[in-house]
């Protein structure tokens, strides 16, 4: 249930005229769905799906020493984008334990952007004020709230722009960003998202962001684009195996024990949690994060343990009912002997074991940029 | 909202349908599939069970997340829906009809009076709905 208490963001009118089932998520009231999860699946894997994302965080760090900064507290060398680009990385604490995992778009030389989780706002700010004491004079500034963000994803997310704003943006390469001039605004459109479909995501001022979401709806009948709730976003994330924060990552789980062990880079310098980091590798990672399918008839959800014969081996971290491949799907962290693709493993669902099989992910991807 | 007279009716949202002297058929109601939305997946209990007045008799989930379902009354299951294990959608589709969920022989027809009547109901479903 929503209260009096929960923010809202600038497309709440938006949503609440389209008839979406409001929820509470974090302090924000979202959409959950506009019309059933998997009609808005469907709608971005087939055509397009128009999200509010404005509960993500968006930070701006800037100052003379902003890039050594940034490499200071990310697992990722950020010193490899040129202007203009983004990358996905993990922040870590000290013991290599996952902070957040967050977008840093590299605006200038010395100016960069944080698109950090709803749940983490607070943490990572506090946490980011904290480390850059020695950075100084650095400049963090919250822009939740002046600055809304929304993402257009989909095969015919090009098509949706143009008709949109009578340009293309096709040449735009993925985690790439530019600035546009719409309406007497700048808005920055970025080729990036969390649904493994192609598409962008646009930040655009709060007072002109219910303009530009009813335009897009307004010129895309035809294209079949359609409003995107919170429950269609994560369907369509957990089928590109990617991970969400709180579920399939927190402070005790480091990068090396999920899939994104790639996003550390230890040939970068020095960084915070990169000796514990070389610790683990070096003496072996303990537990995995693996995907699995139901073979049996269940539905894998948060928190249910992974038993292999009667040994409780790992828990799930993630898991739902898969729309575009009609099975039921999940992430699970599991000691890393059992963690073999292939392997058959038991789900225990209200106090019953249902055998899954592990399997490589994603389960379901289909970029073709 | 679809809240047919003939039928009895419970706080958790299940429908209850008097088949015989012996008999209850039970499903859930159209305000309920409703708040769910996409039906997924439907766990029955096994025929003979023995169910309490409220206890969870079977398990139906939504894209989001599981739900129990409570037995209306005390009996014994004797018959389940096959048709909604493969075809959950069904529940949704037709609550009241094809998308039924258990027979069951009740033991003690006094609990009858636990029961909404129709009237009663829309007026749980209209104040859960105004929160």
């Amino acid at each position: 249930m929503t209260n009096n208490y929960m923010k809202k963001t600038p497309l709440y009118n938006a949503h609440v005229k389209l008839n979406a089932k409001m929820v509470s998520f974090h302090d924000y009231e979202m959409p959950l769905q506009y019309d059933s999860i998997i009609n808005e699946h469907h709608s971005v894997r087939k055509a397009a799906g128009l999200f509010d994302i404005s509960h993500m965080g968006r930070v701006e760090i800037s100052g003379d020493r902003a890039l050594s900064f940034i490499q200071h507290i990310i697992t990722n060398d950020v010193a490899r984008l040129a202007n203009n680009q983004a990358l996905y990385t993990p922040l870590c604490n000290e013991h290599g334990g996952i902070i957040d995992d967050i977008l840093v778009y590299r605006c200038s030389e010395n100016r960069f952007m944080l698109v950090i989780n709803c749940s983490n706002v607070k943490k990572d700010i506090h946490w980011l004020r904290n480390q850059s004491f020695n950075y100084q004079p650095m400049e963090i500034k919250d822009f939740t709230d002046c600055i809304s963000l929304i993402a257009l994803q989909g095969p015919l997310s090009t098509r949706v722009l143009k008709a949109t704003f009578n340009r293309t943006f096709d040449s735009l390469k993925r985690y790439s960003f530019t600035d546009y001039h719409w309406n007497d605004t700048q808005i920055v459109i970025s080729r990036t998202g969390y649904t493994g479909e192609d598409g962008f995501e646009l930040f655009v001022h709060v007072k002109q962001v219910e303009k530009l979401w009813n335009l897009f709806l307004e010129k895309n009948v035809q294209n079949g684009l359609k409003p995107i709730g919170l429950g269609a976003r994560d369907t369509l994330r957990l089928e590109a195996g990617l991970l969400l924060y709180g579920n399939d990552m927190d402070e005790t789980i480091t990068p090396l024990e999920t899939t994104i062990g790639w996003t550390v880079k230890l040939d970068k310098g020095d960084f915070i949690g990169k000796d514990a980091l070389v610790q683990q590798k070096a003496k072996g990672i303990e537990r995995k994060l693996v995907g699995f399918e139901m073979i049996d008839r269940a539905i894998p959800r948060h928190s249910y343990p992974v038993l292999k014969g009667n040994e409780v081996i790992g828990k799930v971290t993630s898991g739902s009912f898969s729309p575009s491949t009609n099975k039921n799907i999940g992430l699970c962290l599991i000691q890393s002997p059992h963690a073999t693709i292939g392997a058959e493993i038991y789900i225990q669902i209200r106090d019953n074991n249902y055998v899954a099989r592990i399997v490589s992910i994603p389960f379901y991807c289909c970029i073709k940029t | 909202m679809n809240i047919p007279d003939e039928l009895f009716y419970t706080k958790t949202h299940e429908w209850v349908r008097r088949i015989n002297q012996k008999e209850i058929m039970v499903g859930i109601t159209d305000f309920a599939q409703q708040q769910l939305k996409d039906i997924v997946f439907v766990e029955l209990p096994k025929l003979g069970k023995e169910l309490k007045m409220g206890a969870p008799c079977a398990v139906i989930e939504s894209v989001k997340a599981a739900y129990d379902i409570y037995s209306p009354l005390s009996g014994k299951v004797t018959l389940t829906n096959k048709a909604i294990l493969e075809k959950p959608q069904l529940v949704n589709e037709d609550p009241y009809g094809v998308g039924w969920l258990v027979q069951l022989e009740f033991s003690n027809p006094d609990e009858f009076e636990n029961l909404l009547n129709p009237g009663q109901y829309r007026v749980a479903c209209e104040s859960e709905a105004a929160h």
